[in-house]
């Protein structure tokens, strides 16, 4: 479908002050949850509530000193926040907040995913490398490997989903699940194990916990970003806040109806002059959103509950029980698939 | 218009970066350098209509292949090499008009046997550089070649495991 290119581009405008303003809101729940679940008031001091808490944060990083390394690698060493941030901002352009509503709708759509989780490891191993000190270049390591790991089963739950879609693209993929209601057509329903392997190499790809052995503090002090200060710490921070929303979105597109309304054949039924009416939009993109805030929500709350992994336990996990179980995962559908096809 | 313009950009940045990669005296720049010459053979993949290929371009090359380069030269943590004291321009400039001459050359010959490309339409080759249309030829005419190269794959990926296997556990 052809849109003039003013829309897309003040669609693009939209969602990038979206995602900025929920990552400062995401980093203000994460704090608040976080005081919540260890019984203490969080932060309370900046505005109502604390509300205002991440904008001064903010503030205070835009006026610190830039600190480059002696040493360093001055121009990577610039390059690698930009990275992260330019990277995390593009996915957003690829999700489909409700019908005909996406930046990219791109016909390759779910490979243009994979491809910008997959450079996106750049960012970090480059400021791990580029920092000249050794807990910086071990979190960039251990993040490079990490992500290779990982990104295999996440394709394979990609393929699982792909195949039932029978498309590459977001759009349809959303679509594809408008059966059973808009509820019991998601791909959660028909795909159980794919959304699994899929919600747990996402955590692994943002470096959330329990897979945050980049950045665990303990042991190599901030990680890939110990030498960075100011605003260049501020984008990896943003950069992180940003990935894991966007990798809720995703996890919403793909497996848990994305833009569709629960009922919403009955609603559009029960009230027929929604169909096809800017309502209609609005009321999908409201549950989008929330569909993905509870999976930000649960970013947050495994954050605060489990223990970070072992590098071992990690490469394990990646490689011993994922990619095998996501590979009979994906003969297994292919199998089915194939036996409806030709009955 | 527009896409030969940015066809030409594209391929001078390709060029540029593929030069940087041969000349840049530090490993890890050296990767970079070949990670920006994917990318913009990428977009000339674009400009040419084939989204599918470009895409798989950067998921495989940039995003799979190149960070495990970069991997590799960070664990080794490789020395930068000593800077080139000082370069032959005699021999710069005999080697860029002797490949100058052999490209022209070549593409005498290739021309003179009518054994260049056609040139198709930028309709017909969006058609051909969708993922469905590569995906049909690809398990139709090409099925045999297909099925041999996964067997290679999987044999350099048995190989790879019994070479780090050869010491006793």
């Amino acid at each position: 479908m052809a849109v003039p290119w003013y829309w897309s581009a003040l669609l693009a405008f939209v969602v990038v002050n979206f995602l900025l303003i929920s990552a400062s809101v995401l980093v203000y729940a994460e704090r608040k949850i976080s005081a919540a679940m260890q019984n203490r008031p969080g932060p309370n001091r900046v505005g109502p509530v604390g509300f205002l808490q991440p904008f001064a944060d903010v503030a205070k990083l835009l006026l610190k000193e830039n600190i480059v390394p002696y040493l360093a690698n001055p121009f990577v060493h610039s390059l690698a926040p930009f990275l992260m941030v330019v990277i995390a901002m593009t996915t957003g352009a690829l999700i489909p907040f409700a019908k005909g509503v996406v930046v990219a709708d791109l016909g390759v759509g779910v490979l243009v995913l994979l491809a910008l989780t997959s450079i996106s490891v750049y960012g970090i191993t480059l400021a791990g490398w580029s920092s000249n000190s050794k807990f910086s270049l071990l979190g960039g390591l251990r993040s490079a490997a990490q992500m290779i790991s990982y990104e295999l089963s996440m394709g394979l739950a990609v393929v699982s989903v792909i195949l039932i879609a029978g498309t590459l693209n977001l759009t349809e993929i959303v679509e594809s699940q408008a059966g059973g209601m808009s509820l019991l057509g998601w791909n959660l329903f028909r795909n159980p194990i794919g959304a699994t392997i899929f919600i747990v190499t996402a955590f692994a790809e943002t470096n959330r916990t329990p897979f945050d052995l980049p950045e665990a503090e303990q042991e190599l002090v901030g990680g890939y970003h110990t030498e960075y200060s100011g605003m260049k710490f501020g984008m990896f921070f943003l950069a992180e806040y940003v990935n894991f929303f966007v990798a809720s979105f995703f996890i919403v597109t793909l497996f848990f109806g994305g833009y569709l309304i629960p009922f919403q054949s009955a609603l559009v039924s029960a009230v027929p002059a929604l169909d096809g009416s800017i309502w209609l939009s609005l009321l999908q993109v409201m549950t989008l959103i929330l569909k993905a805030g509870f999976f930000a929500y649960l970013f947050i709350w495994v954050r605060w509950t489990l223990p970070r992994f072992k590098y071992n336990q990690l490469m394990t996990l990646g490689w011993k029980y994922l990619l095998p179980i996501a590979l009979v995962n994906v003969l297994v559908i292919a199998l089915i698939i194939s036996l409806f096809r030709t009955f | 218009m527009a896409a030969q313009i940015l066809f030409f950009l594209l391929a001078t940045v390709a060029i540029a970066a593929g030069l940087g990669m041969l000349l840049s005296r530090n490993p890890v720049g050296s990767a970079l350098w070949l990670v920006l010459n994917l990318f913009c053979i990428a977009g000339l993949y674009l400009t040419l209509n084939a989204e599918f290929i470009a895409v798989v371009q950067i998921l495989v090359y940039a995003g799979a292949i190149m960070v495990l380069f970069l991997f590799v030269i960070m664990l080794l943590n490789l020395d930068v090499l000593p800077e080139i004291k000082d370069i032959e321009w005699k021999k710069v400039f005999g080697f860029t008009l002797g490949m100058g001459v052999l490209g022209l050359l070549s593409f005498v010959v290739a021309s003179s046997l009518d054994i260049l490309p056609n040139e198709i339409s930028a309709r017909r080759a969006a058609e051909v550089g969708s993922a469905t249309s590569l995906g049909e030829v690809l398990f139709t005419q090409y099925a045999l070649p297909l099925e041999v190269i996964g067997i290679l794959l999987l044999a350099a990926t048995i190989g790879a495991v019994m070479l780090a296997k050869r010491k006793p556990v």
